[in-house]
């Protein structure tokens, strides 16, 4: 058995695998609540339960209609990003002008809101949900055991991520984005839809929180404060890799899911609070954050 | 943040309004508890000082902590060591719990105050998260369990807390103590820098205003006073739990000051009693209270940002 | 006339006062309505309550008895604060059930200082009737010593002697570890390690790698209700099982292996003190409960329910009043049962009523004909074997003098 640093590489390799893994979901949401806050100006407390939302519909979908995981990860995020749509024109158009904290205030009501149905509906254990035929199984890779499943969510992660920030910086969509982010006023005096742009962002933002979500529901299991927990954190992971930052909240978000794998295998104790003395630190030196552009 | 304007000229008549919503007050809480359940009015003056100081902070220097359970709840375990392990009486308890949570609120206020707005919120949440783990993981707090059995022993030696009606009565005059004492903070020369530094900070430092001394002051006395709070709550209940520390605990104090009014004397008081009211009764529809919390919160930041009292106020042109 | 009208106005009241001296009696069923213990307690834990009360029939023994029911969340400060005014406001006399042995000891304060009655089912810490012990707990259906003495010894009789403990970090998983520990040791075991977890945690995964990591030829789960089926399906997921390394699940009830599947669950040892299909009467309880619960099969902490409900109603009326909650629990000290789901039961001093236990093993889905066929019978443990002896706890309880 080969040992690194006193620890027996499957202990270390497996929990830096694990930490990859949550790394994913910390990408995925911060990213999604990244370009929000970009193009919003609004700290998107509901991303969590919307995250929630996104599990739930790929439970209900196998539970009542028999519909599969690959069908749930293309119906989950569109069914969400309606929701989306609807939070944004009926409850956040209204605070656009207001300060952030509002913002803030608003959808951690909306968040409750959202929680609280779900727990009524379904308590708060979680619902099983199956690995999908096709992702069952493991590599046995000699210095650790490898559930295919967990190797895809890395994989499918590091690819909706890598797009999202393909299209957000280099393309003409992604440009217009970030200019009605710059400059509203002007950029809708050249013609563009300001207002549907802000909609559909929204929309897009809370999909990759539900996409995630159907990539979580076999790992975590499906329950009503799985959003909650999680909320924090990516908060702590966005802070940390600049506010309106894409490709700061991708590596930070891989990066402190491998910060807290390593810190499990070290000092297990210290591992919830790793991020955010790194967050506390970051806010303290650079507030805006490691990747940020604003001030 | 722009609060409510509590800077309405102090008039005869908003200071009779004042004495009278004072009067009001205390004539609620010194006949209600031969109405109701006076535990659950117990719960509501806690909650009330929890409020209020939270409110000094974020309706006066216009700083929007969300960490501030940090300050309850380590003053909760703190008087909860202290009386059970320890052995001391409940006054010394108490004392020993305020204590503790001004101490924590000198380390974090030093480093938050080094930051406005949204950056503030992010870092007081980033270390009530981090005192969160501690207490999850330490030894003295018990972990899920909390410390249990906390003794309500004899206050000064004579009076026995044990029973209801003294029990009742001390926690009314400590947190009229605190009340008063967020009062007279507010109405003095101090409250008045404070007040500039939030309307318009950058001309605050020309006038030669130590500015961050006045933010960190501020700040420690509302850890403090939260304290305190938490401190009595843990010898009411006889018990200092996880759910005192954890964020959604500084979520509520945040609903309950925007409820009752940001930034209003009276506001949190009555934000307090609408939600704890609200948590009793809805207690047996489960789920539903968080429902019906998260509609409030967003109805309010929509509709109602003055809160309760702070509409009230304003129907009367006069500051409450 | 008015002294008239007043004399018989008083015989009148009188009258019907010794007429209806009739006793009341309001019992709380307090459980985890909503989270991970839901299913071994919980809503279903309810219909218990009232078959007790339908068996003891009220009426016919002069006495009046309601039922109310809360959610305490798994929160020692919202299951105490409910306690409280329970019993200050709602004139309760007894809560019964309380999973989550954290929750368990904070009504068990409340209670000894109110001086009601404490029927607990759920809870599974044996601090209850040991260092915690009170005059007014009665602790009925199994404990943390029995299990620990149950599976434990039988695992470590079997040739695991090397053990690593996956602990739930709260009362009930520290009692549980604590004691498992102690029976390995005895035997000539040793336990390699442990790692806490949270209660109701959803990813066990780096959990599971540490246990991997140490090399223990058993995993003990320190856990129960959903923590347990997590840990057992996620360790299938990470080949643990495959691996070599066995695991033992401390406390595994009925619902569990039923949500688990047999496939998943197959060859686990179980110690439990009560299962459907022992005898004629517990088959008949199992099939009333089913009736009243969508077709689900009664867990050992709903028998301990419906059978302490009932010895107590019965204390209550030989006392003649509710309202001591000593001398209640006194009396129910004082009898030997021949109860209907436990067989013969002494209540001892401390609060433990001692019963037989049974060692179980899951079947195979090749032994299996009904969902709820799960379980089979590998050996009786005798009351007097089955709960830590009366001459350990000295020192420990005041009770036991």
């Amino acid at each position: 058995m080969v040992q690194i640093f006193g620890i027996p590489s499957a202990a270390l390799f497996g929990q830096l695998l694990i930490g990859l893994i949550n790394g994913s979901f910390y990408a995925l949401l911060s990213l999604g609540l990244a370009v929000i806050f970009g193009l919003l100006n609004i700290i998107n407390f509901a991303h969590g339960a919307l995250y929630m939302v996104g599990a739930f519909l790929a439970w209900m979908l196998l539970a009542y209609f028999g519909v599969s995981y690959w069908w749930a990860l293309l119906i989950a995020p569109l069914v969400v990003a309606l929701i989306g749509v609807a939070l944004e024109r009926c409850f956040l158009r209204w605070i656009y002008k207001l300060d952030h904290l509002y913002g803030l205030l608003l959808t951690f009501g909306l968040a409750l809101v959202i929680q609280g149905l779900f727990q009524n509906e379904y308590g708060s254990a979680g619902q099983p949900y199956v690995i999908p035929d096709g992702l069952q199984g493991g590599y046995a890779l000699g210095f650790m055991y490898l559930p295919v499943y967990r190797a895809w969510v890395v994989a499918a992660s590091v690819v909706v991520c890598f797009a999202t920030w393909l299209v957000i910086e280099r393309t003409k969509l992604g440009a217009y984005l970030r200019a009605a982010t710059e400059n509203p006023a002007l950029v809708q005096a050249f013609g563009i839809n300001v207002p549907r742009m802000i909609t559909l962002t929204y929309a897009f933002g809370v999909a990759l929180a539900a996409l995630g979500g159907v990539m979580a529901a076999p790992i975590y299991q499906v329950s009503p404060l799985m959003g909650s927990d999680l909320i924090i954190v990516v908060f702590a992971v966005v802070v940390i890799g600049g506010m309106g930052s894409i490709m700061g909240s991708i590596l930070t978000g891989f990066g402190l899911g491998v910060m807290e794998g390593l810190t499990k295998v070290f000092y297990p104790e210290a591992s919830s609070t790793v991020i955010f003395v790194i967050m506390a630190i970051v806010l303290l030196i650079k507030p805006a954050g490691l990747f940020g552009r604003r001030g | 943040m722009s609060a409510v304007d509590a800077g309405t000229k102090e008039t005869a008549g908003a200071f009779r309004a004042q004495a009278i919503a004072f009067a009001l007050m205390l004539a609620f809480f010194l006949v209600a508890p031969y109405f109701v359940y006076p535990v659950f009015l117990m719960k509501v003056l806690c909650f009330a000082l929890f409020a209020c100081a939270f409110n000094l902070l974020v309706g006066y220097v216009g700083l929007l902590s969300f960490g501030h359970a940090a300050f309850m709840g380590m003053a909760a375990y703190f008087c909860g060591h202290a009386a059970k392990a320890w052995g001391l009486p409940p006054g010394v308890s108490i004392l020993i719990g305020t204590l503790g949570a001004t101490l924590l609120g000198i380390v974090i206020g030093a480093l938050a105050i080094r930051r406005q707005g949204i950056y503030f919120a992010m870092i007081t949440l980033a270390l009530s998260q981090m005192v969160y783990f501690f207490c999850l993981e330490a030894k003295f707090t018990g972990g899920e369990d909390g410390i249990q059995g906390i003794p309500q022993g004899k206050l000064f030696g004579l009076i026995g807390l044990d029973k209801m009606m003294p029990l009742y009565f001390t926690v009314l005059v400590i947190f009229l103590a605190g009340f008063l004492l967020i009062y007279r903070t507010i109405h003095s020369p101090f409250g008045q820098v404070l007040k500039a530094i939030r309307e318009n900070e950058p001309r605050a430092i020309s006038l030669g205003y130590r500015v961050d001394q006045y933010k960190l002051l501020a700040f420690v006395l509302s850890a403090a006073l939260a304290g305190l709070a938490g401190a009595t709550k843990s010898i009411v209940f006889q018990l200092a739990a996880l759910t005192d520390v954890h964020w959604s605990m500084s979520g509520e104090v945040v609903l309950m000051a925007l409820v009752g009014g940001l930034g209003t004397v009276y506001g949190p008081v009555v934000g307090a009693l609408i939600l704890v009211t609200m948590e009793q009764y809805l207690a047996t529809l489960g789920s539903w209270v968080t429902v019906v919390q998260g509609g409030i919160f967003v109805a309010c930041v929509l509709l109602f940002r003055r809160g309760v009292v702070g509409e009230l106020a304003r129907l009367l042109k006069t500051a409450l | 006339m008015k002294k008239l009208l007043l004399l018989s106005a008083l015989a009148f009241g009188l009258g019907a006062a010794s007429a209806h001296a009739e006793i009341t009696v309001k019992i709380g069923d307090l459980s985890d309505m909503s989270s991970l213990y839901a299913d071994v307690s919980g809503p279903d834990g309810i219909s218990a309550v009232k078959l007790a009360v339908e068996d003891f029939d009220p009426a016919k023994n002069g006495m009046k008895v309601e039922i109310v029911s809360a959610d305490h969340q798994n929160k020692p400060d919202v299951g105490a604060g409910i306690a409280r005014q329970w019993y200050d406001v709602d004139h309760v006399d007894a809560i019964v059930d309380v999973p989550n042995s954290g929750v368990a000891l904070a009504v068990s304060q409340v209670t000894q200082e109110k001086n009601k009655v404490f029927l607990i089912s759920g809870a599974a810490s044996s601090d209850l009737t040991g260092s915690k012990c009170t005059p007014n707990n009665v602790h009925w259906t199994y404990d943390t010593w029995a299990l620990a003495h149950g599976t434990g010894g039988a695992i470590v009789a079997n040739g695991g002697k090397t053990w690593f403990f996956l602990t739930s970090d709260y009362a009930f998983g520290h009692a549980l570890e604590h004691d498992t520990a102690a029976v390995v040791e005895a035997a000539g075991g040793k336990v390699l390690g442990q790692v806490l977890h949270p209660l109701n945690t959803s990813d066990f995964s780096s959990f599971l790698l540490q246990a991997q990591a140490s090399k223990a030829q058993v995993i003990g789960l320190a856990n129960a209700g959903g923590d347990t089926i997590n840990s057992i399906k996620q360790a299938a997921e990470f080949g643990i099982v495959k691996g070599g390394q066995k695991l033992a699940g401390l406390l595994v009830f009925l619902s569990d292996v039923h949500a688990l599947g047999l496939q998943t669950a197959q060859g686990l040892t179980i110690t439990t003190a009560y299962y459907w299909d022992l005898n004629d009467k517990t088959r008949k309880f199992a099939e009333r409960m089913a009736a009243m619960n969508h077709g689900k099969y009664p867990t050992m902490i709903m028998a301990g329910i419906y059978s302490e409900t009932l010895h107590y109603l019965e204390a209550v009326k030989r006392v003649g009043s509710a309202a001591d909650g000593r001398k209640v629990v006194d009396s129910m000290k004082s009898v030997t049962y021949e109860d209907p789901l436990f067989g013969p039961t002494v209540l001892r001093v401390d609060g433990t009523a001692e019963h037989a236990m049974y060692l179980v093993e899951v079947k195979k889905p090749s032994e299996s004909k009904g969902p709820y066929d799960l379980f089979k019978v590998v050996a009786k443990i005798p009351p007097d074997k089955a709960f830590r002896p009366l001459a350990d706890e000295k020192g420990m309880c005041p009770l036991v003098k």
